[in-house]
């Protein structure tokens, strides 16, 4: 029994490289001079660790990175926080016909955005919120409403009731009941919708790209136009890939068991 | 009724904002709309009879299924294969799967630039990337053109999609094993069942829920792949899907009502897979 359980370790570990081997490219190539970015070598070690590929990466994508903390950041925070009052709504104070109204939002955050897009463009440009942070922002709160739902009502749901029951004896309002009993418990929650938003936000492309124009691009696009350009050099775009995924990496590996509950979530599965 | 109030704005944004626009999208789609300012011309559905014959479409639906069946297809296998290999409660499980869901974390257009260079066609004396890497240990038959190869570029294009969500399925997958009660197992070993018998009989059947949640979410994902061929290919016609006709056919050429039933046309594709979804999954859920 133990012996043919080491056989499995093969197996683990082909698949382990090929999950790293695109990270490994990235990072070996990012790091090599400029002089030294023969295709024939592209698998070797680089010969001496250069960083000036990471600046150079910084002098394009730099304004964009800073874009993107300025979209996600206040994007992630309202989209959870009015989630997470719906959520509270929809499992613990409901009102007739909350479970109809649960399904047709959740619909929401399935749809291809092409179907709306064109509306929405039209409708920013009359709003004057067309090409800027700000009307992105607003975009990515609203289309996040259904799966910040989703997480928060589901973790409502495991709420027991006869704490909602005691605020409401104790003579505690709908607000009352959720500022002061069902705010304080819902962290955990919090951080799985946070991360969640934070990652998909960060890594959105198609709302950026039709939403925003280059003093306001997000990374997403940045990077996308330095890619497979002549004049950007190899090193230079996998040095801006790094950058570009940085973020949303640490969060994984310092918060992964929050990001994977997230990822359940998205799934339907609580 | 406090309860509608406070959940108030966020309804009436998604009502606006989801069905109102789809409305109105499909509106646009009934126009011959073609200029930047707004010019509703009611054309009935000659948009829609008019993509039906059109020569770009029929690549892009081809495209779309080949991608659909050959990265869902692989996703689904190997996820599986995943979540049984770290099943077996070996040593350093948590390891192997943090990596194995690390491109998760990823953006598909970083995926796309990458993988746009590791994926490199050339041969011969500019042969890079991973062809680069058959020929160096040993595997030269296996040098192949990727995302270029000649009408089979989608099934490309689908390596990396897969190497971005196999974890992902993994996950969902290993999340169901362990649900299963390990009491069952352990009866199935006392009546004498191997290892391999117990996946086929007992596991597999349990994981019939978790695998029609897989289904549907790479299946509407695949439906919709628009970022990851952007960063990998930009806009080839050998590589087009109904997405990226989409977005050229409105924000290039300001073609709005042929877009908007472009639009129409994949919204309906990841509807016919959603819905019914959704609707099942809800009455589970009341059932429970």
């Amino acid at each position: 029994m133990k012996k043919s359980r080491l056989l499995l370790y093969p197996a683990l570990i082909f698949f382990l490289i090929f999950f790293l081997l695109p990270v490994y490219v990235v990072v070996v190539t990012s790091l090599k001079p400029l002089g030294d970015i023969s295709l024939s070598t592209m698998w070797s070690l680089p010969k001496s660790l250069d960083f000036v590929n990471y600046s150079l990466a910084w002098e394009k994508l730099g304004p964009s990175v800073i874009n993107s903390f300025q979209l996600v950041i206040p994007a992630a925070v309202i989209a959870a926080f009015l989630g997470s009052m719906n959520g509270f709504v929809l499992a613990k104070w409901k009102f007739p016909g909350a479970d109809i109204v649960f399904p047709i939002i959740l619909f929401g955050m399935f749809i291809p955005y092409q179907s709306i897009l064109i509306p929405l463009v039209t409708t920013m440009r009359e709003l004057g919120i067309y090409g800027g942070i700000p009307g992105l922002i607003l975009v990515h709160v609203i289309y996040g409403l259904p799966i910040m739902t989703l997480i928060f009502r589901n973790y409502y749901a495991s709420v027991p009731t006869e704490l909602i029951e005691a605020a409401k004896v104790d003579g505690a309002g709908m607000l009352g009941t959720y500022f002061r009993v069902v705010l304080p418990i819902s962290i955990p929650a919090f951080i799985v919708a946070i991360i969640w938003e934070f990652t998909s936000i960060w890594n959105d492309f198609l709302f950026a790209v039709v939403l925003t124009g280059p003093s306001s691009w997000p990374v997403t696009v940045a990077l996308n136009n330095i890619a497979g350009s002549q004049i950007v050099q190899w090193n230079v775009q996998m040095a801006g890939a790094l950058i570009a995924s940085l973020p949303t990496v640490l969060v994984y590996i310092i918060l992964g068991r929050y990001f994977l509950r997230g990822l359940m979530s998205g799934a339907l599965k609580g | 009724m406090p309860g509608l109030l406070l959940t108030a704005p966020s309804f009436i944004a998604l009502a606006v904002f989801v069905y109102g626009f789809i409305g109105w999208n499909f509106r646009i789609s009934l126009t011959d709309w073609k200029a930047l300012s707004p010019d509703f011309n009611f054309i009935g559905l000659k948009n829609y009879r008019d993509l039906l014959v059109d020569e770009r479409f029929k690549i892009d639906i081809k495209n779309s299924l080949i991608f659909t069946v050959v990265f869902m297809v692989a996703c689904l296998l190997l996820g599986l294969l995943l979540a049984i290999l770290l099943d077996q409660k070996l040593k350093f499980e948590g390891l192997f799967r943090s990596v194995y869901l690390l491109p998760m974390a990823i953006s598909f257009i970083v995926t796309g630039v990458v993988w746009r260079w590791l994926m490199n066609p050339a041969t011969d004396d500019r042969i890079s990337g991973i062809n680069l890497l058959f020929t160096k240990v040993g595997l030269d038959p296996l040098v192949n053109q990727w995302h270029l190869t000649p009408n089979w570029g989608m099934a490309g294009i689908a390596l990396p999609a897969v190497w971005q969500m196999a974890g992902y399925t993994m996950a969902l997958f290993l999340a169901g094993i362990r649900s299963i009660p390990e009491e069952i197992r352990e009866a199935a070993r006392v009546d004498g069942a191997s290892e391999w018998r117990i996946y086929r009989h007992v596991i597999l059947p349990q994981l019939r829920p978790i695998a029609l949640s897989a289904i549907v979410i790479l299946g509407h994902i695949s439906l919709k792949v628009f970022d990851l061929i952007i960063a990998i290919a930009g806009k080839q016609l050998a590589l087009d899907v109904p997405a990226i006709y989409m977005w050229q056919t409105s924000f290039d050429a300001y073609n709005f009502g042929k877009g908007a039933t472009l639009a129409t046309y994949i919204l309906f594709s990841v509807a016919i897979v959603i819905v019914p979804y959704l609707i099942f999954t809800m009455r589970q859920e009341r059932k429970s």
